[in-house]
């Protein structure tokens, strides 16, 4: 149990912080620093444990999935909502669902942990169950290669007690199998068809993907543009979706797998495939809003893979399309990324606005393609007044990294209603 | 002009593309294209048989698990390489073929492995990371901006010149303030970014190089560098 007056400290911080309108990991720095044992602490009572979600993408909307699947079967979740997926977020959500004498009301703790972090959190606290997604060119200039990342969750796969869930079309992934000879090891997996739409950075440039013959528990078998056919274990279900974005519906069978190594036989499946038919995207995850009656998708892109996803996820035509691409340390300092990406699906309509701080390398990266630019400013508060006013009657789709998302929804946030997300 | 063609060869593209080294590929071949030229692009892999004509050589850098996967077989076309590199053929080989290229690689834990020797280089593995956006000044090619990321530090011999001298990052090492080296047309670098879209200075020389050699001279309608100088102006003012 956490000394009550961390606990007071702590969600004072928390309420001042948010008067300020300042970030969400503030309260639990702060936390951190006085009492470094309150995670653990104020986890460790929880009755079913620990679960930790982590890869390099689809992480947010893959815990989001994975919390109200869970709710579906009764329990009562605990998560850092709100995206910030380092550990003093935790210590943050934490603050704010813990009460004064320092208890948290819920039965499982689902967490989203960015690899590095994950890698220290499950140090101090293995996780019962773990998630591992994928692992793909995302911020290398931060972990430096492919191999050290996959190492950093092999580390957390190995940490963990129970069950760990793994994506077998990944193969760094898929991989970890073998560390893990005590724990207890499912596979989430596409049909052989739909293999090919998820190249791997291994398979961009024209490598055959290996088959392998690895069993998983769920797999994705085909969807259109609002449901989707899974086969979970023996059986096959058809469910409606609200979520949009092949990726999406690839890591609700990610979320689908984790489940059931959770719930195990007792799971009661037509609430499981009635709550995913809810399930809508996390924010700037294909999230969509309205402006002046036309609506508006966000895609936060941040690494090649997902890029490539997001272009073949939504079709270009009949849409006012903008890119904002940001360098800030949180979206990545080194722009080679993008020449991973083939914009060639974007020639025909072109580009309406780019925009972010590294709005000309983008335009330089398209005009490559030759793919036409309408408008470039670095400016996004401009470049986005500039869009919304000369695409008036038409639906609209903005490509943007983290930093040019956030700054993006600040400005919508003045003319429509956005979700508030911290 | 019609029925002037160029060839251009990937090195190793499967196992040695990561940080967007495609990206030199793409802007060699749509110049090309935009100046007349047809263009041909092959991949050569780990096995394949080493076409016969080639005009420009491209290679890109990769994990250390990449560059174990490909070291056998590099050396194995080590010698054809190293006679097109006298023939003057255009290469640039970036980060860990740029290592490659030279004389060896010696890790961290003192492992050598030994590269073709093409550059009179020699590279030792350092436990620190040398990361972030670069400028190197070249008399020839002015300000070469890109970015870095790589652990193994070279040293230049004698029979290699520089590409250029570092204003921001680390370059080739941190002892020294060089970055990249050269011989005949061969051009090794660390720079990411990829580079030669920042830099068509650098594209054009390796364009023009391969057409001199082929059809005797490159003379062209300039094909103008929309958003290239913002691009630079951007890139050079951001921190490291």
């Amino acid at each position: 149990m956490p000394k009550p007056y961390v606990t007071i400290l702590g969600k004072a911080v928390r309420v001042a912080s948010r008067l300020r309108g300042g970030g969400s990991a503030l309260p639990g720095l702060v936390v951190e620093r006085i009492d470094p044992g309150f995670i653990k602490a104020t986890l460790a009572t929880l009755p079913r444990g620990v679960v930790v979600i982590s890869g390099t993408n689809g992480k947010t909307t893959t815990t989001k999935m994975v919390v109200e699947l869970l709710e579906s079967q009764g329990l009562k979740v605990f998560t850092n909502r709100t995206g910030s997926n380092f550990t003093r977020g935790v210590a943050a959500a934490l603050l704010g669902e813990i009460n004064l004498k320092g208890e948290l009301k819920a039965d499982i703790a689902v967490l989203e942990l960015d690899e590095a972090h994950a890698v220290k959190f499950v140090k101090a606290i293995p996780p019962r169950y773990s998630l591992l997604l994928n692992v793909m060119r995302d911020q290398l200039d931060r972990f430096g290669e492919i191999d050290t990342t996959a190492k950093m969750l092999q580390i957390i796969g190995m940490s963990t007690t129970e069950s760990v869930v793994l994506n077998r079309e990944d193969r760094r992934i898929a991989k970890l199998q073998a560390y893990l000879p005590t724990q207890k090891v499912s596979f989430f997996g596409l049909s052989p068809k739909l293999v090919t739409l998820f190249p791997s950075d291994d398979d961009l440039h024209g490598s055959v993907v290996a088959a392998n013959n690895l069993v998983a528990d769920v797999e994705l078998l085909n969807f259109d543009d609002d449901k989707a056919a899974f086969r979970l274990g023996k059986k096959k279900v058809i469910t409606p979706l609200k979520l949009n974005g092949v990726y999406n519906i690839f890591n609700a069978a990610a979320a689908l797998a984790l489940v059931r190594a959770i719930i195990g036989d007792t799971i009661d499946e037509e609430k499981l495939v009635a709550s995913l038919a809810d399930v809508t995207p996390a924010f700037g995850r294909g999230e969509t809003l309205t402006v002046h009656g036309q609506p508006i998708e966000l895609v936060l892109v941040k690494n090649p893979s997902g890029f490539r996803l997001g272009l073949k996820s939504f079709k270009p035509s009949g849409y006012a399309t903008m890119i904002a691409i940001n360098d800030n340390y949180a979206d990545g300092r080194d722009m080679s990324w993008l020449w991973d990406v083939d914009f060639e699906s974007l020639q025909a309509t072109g580009v309406d606005e780019v925009s972010g701080i590294r709005a000309y390398d983008m335009a330089l990266r398209l005009r490559y393609d030759e793919v036409p630019v309408i408008a470039v400013n670095t400016d996004i508060t401009k470049a986005l007044k500039h869009f919304l006013a000369t695409n008036k009657t038409k639906p609209k789709r903005i490509y943007c990294t983290y930093t040019a998302m956030l700054d993006i929804r600040r400005q919508l946030a003045k003319i429509t209603n956005v979700e508030s997300i911290a | 002009m019609t029925g002037r063609s160029i060839t251009i060869l990937q090195l190793y593209p499967l196992d040695m593309n990561i940080y967007g080294d495609y990206g030199n590929v793409l802007v060699l071949k749509r110049r090309l294209q935009w100046y007349g030229y047809e263009v041909n692009v092959l991949a050569y892999n780990v096995g394949d048989s080493f076409p016969d004509d080639v005009d420009i050589i491209i290679g890109g850098g990769g994990q250390d698990s990449g560059q174990v996967k490909i070291q056998a077989d590099l050396m194995s076309i080590g010698p054809r390489l190293k006679q097109l590199a006298d023939q003057n053929v255009p290469m640039l080989v970036i980060c860990g073929l740029y290592q490659l290229f030279g004389k060896f690689f010696k890790t961290a834990d003192g492992e050598v492995i030994q590269g073709i020797g093409l550059l009179d280089i020699e590279t030792y593995g350092k436990s620190e990371r040398l990361i972030g956006n670069v400028i190197v000044t070249s008399e020839q090619f002015g300000d070469i901006i890109g970015y870095e990321n790589h652990s193994g530090q070279t040293y230049l011999g004698d029979d290699v010149k520089p590409l250029g001298e570092i204003q921001l990052g680390a370059g080739n090492n941190t002892e020294s303030n060089t970055e990249g080296a050269r011989y005949n047309n061969v051009i090794g670098s660390y720079l990411h970014g990829s580079i030669l879209p920042k830099n068509p200075k650098l594209a054009d020389f390796l364009i023009d190089r391969a057409v001199t050699n082929k059809y005797g001279v490159f003379y062209s309608e300039p094909i103008g560098d929309n958003f290239v100088n913002e691009a630079r102006k951007i890139a050079s003012k951001r921190p490291r």
